[in-house]
């Protein structure tokens, strides 16, 4: 399997469920791939398999895809390769690949599960953004006869917040869209903050869409509990001491920023074409001008565990102190 | 507490007297047991310790007429026992269990009793004694004794044998109480090979000058006055290597957690190269014996470091650890190894690791500041340097140690551009700083860091600044210790060490006439974990909460 065709299997993947996790597809992706492997040798199965994470790295550079492939190597590589034989050794590796795919898909409903007693009848709650994991606790939630309403940010520069909206009417949740300049207006008549993540770090922060570090000192300010909810191949070994620590390749999602520059600021870019369905394609150098802009605005923040006052992850409830001993288990 | 000098004395003088543990004994019952002449079988001493426990229980203290009565007698039974021997002195704490404190056994194994008989031949007793305390030194010795200072907190166990022992205060920082004092003494008097001559054993320590209220529990010893000025010569007891590394610690010429850790396993290295198994004695238990007084002499210098405190944890085991048919070149070649693979591998390589995560948190343009002297934390930057980076230093002093002047000195041999401020200009200095890096003395477990004094307060003022305080520490150091405060546990260095002559004039130069002055050399101070926002270890970057995991994953892999 070669470049392209790891990369358009990841595409297919995605466009086929929306709903799924990009770390879920690329992890599925992943799977693929090893099975279709024709290498002779453990090591090299190994060498190919990371080569093939780095792809779909560059491919989709959210903190999720890089913390999921690496947690699939992880996963698969604890089998002990005792055997002699390398067919045997890759039947076990599928074998678990697909044990550990099994898992994860299950880890939503887990979340779910955990997170719905939070939210008692008539709440107010506060979201940040688009998270399915979010979405997935408000169903259950509803699904269980609360009555709660819900305040979603508007979340520029992609505006994801209204596709939020749109999924929370259709539950018949009343649900109401807000500038990401209000938040601080909207908490004193809120009851909690439930966001998602994309990536939490080893510290006990979370890596989510910009704006999540400002609701978070805000909901500290006015004493409102700030919950994460969050599955656990998104743990990530990454321990950033502040903004400036998150590498740079998190912070850019170069599709959806251009999107959102390129239609609304078209004279900017004038070597950009785009067509309706694909993201649009571009020249090297205007890549890199692109890049010097992106370095002011980021698409993701990092949320510091101090600000947070729990996290729902399939491993159980956590207090940000305890996700670093989860990471320990899972790591070392 | 004249009263306490003036028993004190008599112990020095009398030195068959070296038991200066108290025991309630009516005088008459001295008396008595002195003029039997008897000896007892083993049960029937026991049965009589534990009639003398009952005896303690409902007795009055004793005035000074008596103690000096007692001290006149020769004592024929010494040591070990709890002598009878009436203290003017009760304190609440005061046990049943006279047990000396390297024999940190509860109450059941307590002395014998008063009323037994003395013995006519004092030496054979003291001789049988002396055996019966290197069984228990040596069983003790098994358990794990966690250093010296341990060892007595058991020996304070609860009033009834058959509770469980209740842990008390270790000793050295029970300065302040006189009996804890005697214990101490005695402990020292005890620890040299049975039969010698008193005049080889380990002297005391005396405190110097006036002690600020709120740390007299802790000692306070003079650099003009070294222990070795009052060991004889030639001094038996101590291998030559260990007493130049007592004064080394003593006078400051080692500093430094790691030094002073890894000069003591050389000290140790030594002292088994030198080591020859005594005929009938088993290796794995009589070294472990000869370590211990040269521990205890090795405290007396300089109160034992974390880090140090785990080392000799270590070398203890390992030589416990040797099997008894091991030939005593063999394991000695064995012992060596171990301790040079530790050093290797805690000390050394531990920095290579931590120097390469924390290269990942340097960036290009940083401005990191540093705090005295820490040879890891010089490490890392010098390692920095090597791979590149572009980053300016702000090293931060205080007196009157000025540890930074040598942390200057490296650094800029090295070649990497600084800045040198005291730490009163701390709050100053800090907007332009982007990184603090500072070294640890020891991670406690409840995740409070133990650095040299004036730590606390730069991350504390970093935080105020919100910059990131990153602290570099190998996992040797990790103790199992908890602490919130700098009060309970810390060192006192010399006071005079204050007195600072400018222009002429010393101010402070009869500091010990003035009745209501003192002067307060603190060594070290405990940052809570709040103000701390990583910890880099050789395991990896964890957060100052995760101290206690490390813990317990290292105890599952031993």
């Amino acid at each position: 399997m070669n470049e392209e065709e790891l990369v358009e299997y990841f595409r297919a993947q995605m466009r086929k469920d929306p709903d799924m996790a990009s770390a879920v597809a690329a992890i599925r992706t992943l799977l693929e791939f090893l099975k279709r492997d024709k290498g002779e040798t453990i090591l090299g199965l190994r060498e190919s398999l990371t080569w093939a994470t780095a792809c779909l790295k560059g491919e989709d550079s959210s903190v999720a895809v890089s913390s999921g492939g690496e947690l699939f190597l992880r996963f698969i590589s604890l089998t002990s390769l005792e055997h002699q034989d390398l067919s045997r050794c890759k039947k076990v590796m599928e074998e678990r690949g697909e044990l550990f795919l099994e898992k994860i898909s299950m880890s939503r409903n887990k979340v779910a599960k955990l997170c719905h007693t939070f939210i008692k009848d008539g709440a107010k709650i506060l979201t940040h953004s688009y998270s399915r994991v979010v979405l997935r606790v408000l169903e259950k939630a509803a699904a269980e006869k609360k009555r709660f309403s819900v305040y979603v940010t508007e979340s520029q520069p992609d505006a994801a917040g209204r596709q939020m909206a749109e999924a929370l009417k259709k539950l018949n949740v009343p649900v109401t869209v807000v500038l990401d300049a209000a938040v601080g207006y909207v908490l004193e008549k809120v009851d909690l903050v439930i966001v998602g993540a994309e990536g939490v770090v080893e510290s006990g922060g979370i890596i989510n869409k910009i704006g999540t570090y400002q609701m978070a000192l805000c909901s500290k300010a006015h004493n409102k509990p700030f919950y994460v909810v969050a599955e656990s191949f998104k743990f990530v070994r990454l321990y950033p001491l502040n903004q400036q620590d998150v590498p740079d390749k998190f912070k850019v999602r170069l599709t959806s920023f251009v999107c959102f520059y390129f239609n609304n600021f078209p004279s900017l870019y004038p070597d950009l074409l785009t067509c309706a369905s694909c993201p649009a394609q571009y020249k090297a150098d205007t890549l890199k001008s692109i890049r010097n802009l992106s370095e002011e605005h980021p698409v993701i923040d990092y949320t510091p565990p101090s600000l947070i006052t729990l996290l729902f992850t399939d491993l159980g409830v956590l207090t940000p102190s305890a996700v670093s001993d989860e990471l320990i288990k899972l790591y070392l | 507490m004249c009263n306490s000098c003036a028993f004190y004395h008599f112990a020095a003088v009398f030195l068959s007297l070296n038991h200066l543990l108290h025991g309630y004994e009516k005088k008459g019952d001295i008396e008595r047991a002195k003029s039997e002449g008897k000896e007892l079988t083993k049960e029937e001493k026991q049965r009589l310790r534990k009639e003398k426990k009952q005896q303690k229980k409902s007795k009055e203290k004793k005035d000074d007429k008596v103690i000096q009565e007692s001290g006149k007698e020769t004592r024929g039974d010494s040591s070990a026992a709890s002598p009878p021997q009436p203290s003017s002195q009760s304190t609440a704490q005061k046990a049943p269990s006279a047990v000396p404190p390297p024999v940190s056994v509860p109450a059941p194994e307590a002395p014998t009793p008063a009323d037994k008989p003395a013995k006519s031949k004092a030496e054979l007793k003291a001789e049988r004694r002396a055996r019966q305390e290197a069984e228990r030194a040596s069983k003790q010795s098994k358990k794990g004794d966690p250093g010296p200072q341990g060892a007595v907190s058991k020996s304070k166990a609860a009033t009834n044998e058959l509770q469980p022992v209740v842990k008390r205060l270790p000793e050295h920082i029970q300065v302040d109480n006189p009996d804890v004092l005697k214990k101490l003494a005695k402990k020292l008097e005890r620890q040299q090979t049975p039969g010698q001559n008193s005049a080889k054993k380990i002297p005391l320590r005396l405190d110097y000058g006036y002690k600020v209220s709120l740390f007299s529990h802790l000692h306070q010893y003079s650099r003009k006055a070294p222990l070795t000025q009052q060991l004889s010569i030639p001094s038996t007891v101590i291998h030559p290597a260990i007493v130049r590394l007592g004064l080394q610690y003593s006078q400051g010429i080692v500093a430094g957690s790691n030094a002073r850790s890894v000069a003591l396993l050389h000290a140790f290295k030594q002292v088994i190269r030198d080591y020859t198994t005594p005929p009938n004695e088993e290796l794995s238990r009589d070294l472990v014996n000869r370590l211990k007084p040269y521990i205890s002499f090795l405290n007396q210098c300089r109160p034992l470091s974390a880090s140090m405190g785990n080392a000799i944890k270590y070398v203890k085991k390992e030589i416990s650890n040797i099997p008894s048919q091991c030939k005593e070149e063999e394991a000695k070649h064995k012992l060596l190894k171990c301790i040079e693979c530790y050093i290797k591998d805690k000390i050394i390589l531990a920095a290579t690791a931590i120097a390469e995560s924390s290269i990942e948190k340097i960036s290009d343009g940083d401005v990191i500041l540093i705090y005295g002297c820490s040879s890891l934390v010089n490490h890392i930057l010098c390692e920095a340097l090597e791979k590149n980076r572009k980053f300016r230093v702000i090293v931060v002093d205080s007196r009157p140690r000025l540890e930074g002047r040598e942390a200057l000195r490296r650094l800029v041999q090295r070649g990497i551009s600084c800045t040198y401020v005291l730490i009163s200009a701390v709050s100053y200095i800090l907007p332009e700083v982007s990184k603090v890096f500072l070294g640890a003395h020891a991670l406690l477990a409840n995740g409070y860091v133990m650095s040299r004094v004036g730590t606390s307060q730069i991350a504390l003022v970093a935080k105020a600044f919100n910059v990131p305080v990153l602290v570099c520490c190998e996992t040797y150091k990790f103790c199992e210790r908890v602490q919130t405060d700098s009060f309970v546990s810390n060192e006192l260095d010399d006071p005079d060490d204050l007195i600072v002559t400018r222009n002429g004039h010393t101010q402070l130069e009869n500091w010990q006439q003035e009745p209501s002055l003192g002067l307060l050399n603190l060594v070290y101070d405990v940052t809570p974990p709040d103000f701390v926002d990583l910890v880099i270890t050789e395991l990896g970057m964890i957060p100052c909460t995760s101290v206690p995991v490390v813990l317990r994953v290292k105890n599952v892999d031993q």
